[in-house]
């Protein structure tokens, strides 16, 4: 990336670059801090997954795992990926590289707080990854940090030090998250360039927009209820401690709060983070099947509807998580109906995505490939949505394998897919070079086929029964010795996979400085991020006029264009992509 | 193709029907959605040209392609709803049976426990500062509360088939999750609160039970056995276990 600045700003110090307040930089420094926990992120799954297929194997440097270890490995996967990875990327990085490019803006609306965003994530970053290094280690309750087990030290190794930096990282995880979206949403609404109604905005700023609004909510009650924990913990308060405790034979102060309180909030936060983390991605699919199949969005004002649906109804849905935790049945009941409901403007968009791909001269280079997977992981994963939105039956699969393949497919692979996606689209302007398309195919089609390798089977192992969180698989349950050969098909697909991260990374290194030059709007887009000229401009159209019937002779019209006539003809009959 | 383990639970019964049609449906849909994609990978890549104008032949598509079969998906997502909330109902939103077996469940890292509450029918009082694991009292089981004298303690979950049973879910530490794979259960037992879980074992013979809640380094640990007997059987093992409680000589036995 170093590369990058000195084209746009020779003579800029390295300093100059870091200590900055530029929103593309800032872009390039975010994407830094998600490859570093992404890459810690996939080194302790693959410890997950060679431990629980060769439990004895002792790894070089440290030895064989022991129970704790497992967990604190399981818990720091989850939190590194679901926050700095799935957040940080598609709700930090994708916006402060092209949001305000995007909507015409010359800078972000609070330069300086959105640097502060950046900066807090850092820290927040380096708190957890402490937790390693603390005595007793990381915490072991999982990401979701379930009370008691995450408030009193006693409850195992892990819980004492480690659990406080775990709950501080968390802390200023969501301070960041709300600095950096405040900024996001006020510059949306006030900075658009003349012209830029809210009805000429690419879709990924909408979905920009309601993630945006999610995160504002969602990380408050996160923010919030790690406080309450943390309160719990030092201050005596006792939010989610009931009496009566007793925990290693040792009686523990009696409390008068509620394990169930800190679930609900949790909750609040756990399920509008999945929505945060997926629609930027949803947006960013709807304008790469524009592009890459030269035909407009179809049916854009629905497309906007139902981001805002979903970004709206993403809050009404936490209670699919405790179906079974106590949660009283007839909320169950509910929690189920509103979920049924948010899976309708789900499959509404995926619908809309698969009429695109039937419509124009498509176009498989590398980002509209891992679009396609993105699609692919969405449904794969998306479907079984609405089964575990039914309390009954989710009642036999809550915390088996079948969740886990679950959100892996629809969350971390659809997510993993989009940034993939956008990180081939959006490198032109980062680099003024386009990425190697040999080798971006190649690591499409390998991480597909590994990625589906992996987390498919997992949904077998689900319904035979399988929980989360065990080490190994030994016990009463002698059924499961015969997933041991899934198991192990699963090591094997998820080595592959990471194995062909490591093209993406040679890719990436190779294209900075010997990748072709891509020269002005590569892809041919009509969005702002590719105009020439930045910014000043007077938007007069529709953000995805693609097709045949377009006056200029070429197949796009860009919203910076201005017509031969002046502007007369303004809307060509492909415009009105309802 | 049967992943999911042999039922015994009568409930069951309606439960795995339902799940393999739902798994029959949304495995069909991935199938067909993910055909649709390859076929649009691999169709020609010239785009045909269309009689219709640009408005109508994008109304059409929407109307085809995007409205009717979002209709029928709700369609599909309502009847998944409404059938399994009918189960859903039938066992959670309804009081507990007066006539159920009684039988009290404690989660403590990393053990389950099973309380019976002997021939009268009450559990004694448990208090949390009486509990001593040690000593043979796990669940701090008040010895002067006169209703606790008859109270069996077991490592195991021993069960008459065929007649309804009212677990009493309780934990003593952290959260625990009680899930037994077999009888198609699962509830979690939260400190502080006491949940209710009803069913009716109808096959005899021996099922794990899980904590499906990680609650520590033992969670994996965290196992135990349902044996689903005869009522013959059942009333011997009862009547064996009270026997054993009758010469007041040892606290209730508890460790496997």
């Amino acid at each position: 990336m170093t590369t990058v600045a000195t084209q746009r700003a020779p003579g800029r110090t390295l300093l100059s670059r870091i200590a900055t307040s530029d929103h593309r930089d800032l872009a390039c420094l975010y994407f830094l801090l998600a490859l570093a926990a992404v890459v810690i992120g996939t080194l302790l799954s693959l410890a997950i997954r060679i431990h629980r297929v060769w439990p004895t194997y002792a790894f070089p440097g440290y030895g064989i795992p022991k129970p704790e270890d497992y967990l604190a490995l399981v818990t720091m996967h989850g939190t590194l990926m679901v926050f700095f990875v799935l957040t940080v990327v598609p709700q930090a990085a994708f916006p402060n590289l092209v949001l305000p490019a995007q909507i015409g803006a010359e800078r972000m609306a609070f330069p300086r707080c959105n640097a502060a965003a950046f900066w807090i994530t850092l820290a927040s970053l380096l708190t957890l990854l402490a937790a390693f290094f603390v005595p007793q280690g990381a915490p072991i309750s999982g990401w979701t940090s379930y009370p008691p087990f995450s408030a009193l030290p006693a409850a195992g190794p892990g819980q004492g030090n480690g659990m406080d930096l775990w709950l501080l990282s968390i802390l200023l995880f969501c301070l960041a998250s709300l600095l950096a979206s405040f900024n996001f949403l006020v510059t949306i609404f006030a900075r658009r360039a003349p012209g830029m109604t809210f009805t000429r905005l690419p879709l990924t700023v909408w979905s920009w927009l309601a993630s945006s609004g999610l995160t504002v909510i969602a990380f408050s009650a996160l923010l919030a209820a790690a406080a309450m924990l943390l309160a719990d913990r030092h201050l005596g308060t006792s939010f989610f401690l009931p009496a009566g405790e007793v925990v290693n034979g040792i009686r523990q102060r009696d409390g008068s709060g509620s394990p169930m309180l800190w679930l609900h909030l949790f909750w609040f936060f756990g399920h509008p983070e999945v929505y945060i983390s997926i629609l930027p991605g949803m947006g960013l699919a709807s304008s790469i099947l524009a592009n890459f199949t030269r035909r407009p969005v179809l049916a854009y004002r629905f497309m906007v509807a139902c981001t805002l649906f979903i970004g709206v109804f993403g809050l009404g849905v936490w209670g699919h998580h405790i179906f079974v935790s106590g949660m009283n049945p007839y909320a169950g009941t509910a929690f189920g109906l509103t979920t049924i409901a948010i899976a309708v403007p789900s499959s509404a968009e995926v619908l809309a995505w698969l009429a695109m791909l039937f419509r124009g001269p498509i176009r498989l280079k590398t980002p509209m490939l891992f679009t396609l997977g993105f699609i692919s992981f969405f449904i794969a994963g998306g479907l079984t949505g609405p089964l575990l939105a039914q309390p009954a039956l989710d009642a036999y699969l809550h915390n088996t394998f079948f969740v886990v393949a679950h959100f892996h497919l629809v969350m971390a692979m659809a997510g993993i897919f989009s940034i993939f996606a956008g990180l081939y689209y959006w490198f032109p302007l980062l680099t003024g070079r386009r990425m190697n398309e040999t080798l971006g195919q190649l690591h499409f089609w390998i991480s597909v086929v590994a990625a589906y390798g992996t987390f498919f089977p997992m949904h077998f192992a689900g319904l035979a029964g399988e929980p989360r969180h065990y080490a190994q698989l030994s016990g009463t349950v002698e059924s499961f010795s015969s997933l041991i050969p899934v198991e192990r098909g699963i090591t094997f697909a998820a080595l592959t996979l990471a194995g062909a991260q490591l093209l993406f990374l040679f890719n990436i290194f190779w294209s900075m400085r010997r990748g072709l030059p891509a020269g002005e709007n590569p892809w041919a887009a009509t969005t702002l991020e590719w105009s020439p000229i930045q910014p000043h401009f007077n938007i007069i159209r529709d953000p995805y006029l693609y097709g045949t019937d377009i006056a200029t002779g070429t197949d796009f019209l860009p919203q910076w264009q201005s017509l031969p006539e002046a502007g007369t003809s303004a809307q060509p009959s492909a415009s009105n992509s309802e | 193709m049967n992943w999911l383990p042999p039922n015994g639970a009568l409930h069951g019964i309606a439960l795995d029907h339902l799940m393999r049609w739902n798994l029959a449906v949304l495995f069909w849909l991935f199938v067909a959605s993910q055909i649709l994609i390859l076929l649009a990978m691999f169709r020609r890549r010239s785009a045909k040209k269309s009689a219709a104008s640009g408005q109508q032949r994008i109304t059409r598509l929407f109307i085809l392609a995007e409205l009717l079969p979002l209709l029928a998906i709700t369609a599909l997502y309502l009847w998944m709803v409404f059938t399994s909330h009918k189960l859903w109902a039938a066992r959670r939103e309804s009081m507990s049976n007066p006539e159920a077996i009684q039988v009290e469940v404690t989660g403590v890292q990393f053990q389950w426990y099973f309380r019976y509450p002997g021939n009268d029918g009450v559990y004694g009082a448990t208090r949390p500062g009486l509990i001593n694991a040690p000593a043979g009292n796990p669940l701090g089981v008040d010895p002067n509360d006169p209703r606790s004298a008859d109270d069996i303690v077991s490592a195991v979950l021993m069960l008459p088939v065929d007649r309804p049973v009212d677990l009493r879910l309780r934990s003593i530490d952290v959260i625990h999750g009680l899930f037994i794979p077999g009888m198609r259960l699962k509830q979690d037992a939260i400190p502080g609160m006491t949940g209710h879980l009803a069913f009716t074992p109808t096959t005899p013979g021996d099922y794990p039970i899980l904590c499906s809640q990680v609650c520590g380094l033992g969670h994996n640990r965290m196992q135990a056995r349902l044996r689903v007997v005869s009522q013959a059987d059942y009333d011997r093992w009862l009547a064996a276990r009270e026997r054993a409680l009758a010469p007041e000589a040892s606290a209730p036995e508890s460790q496997r």
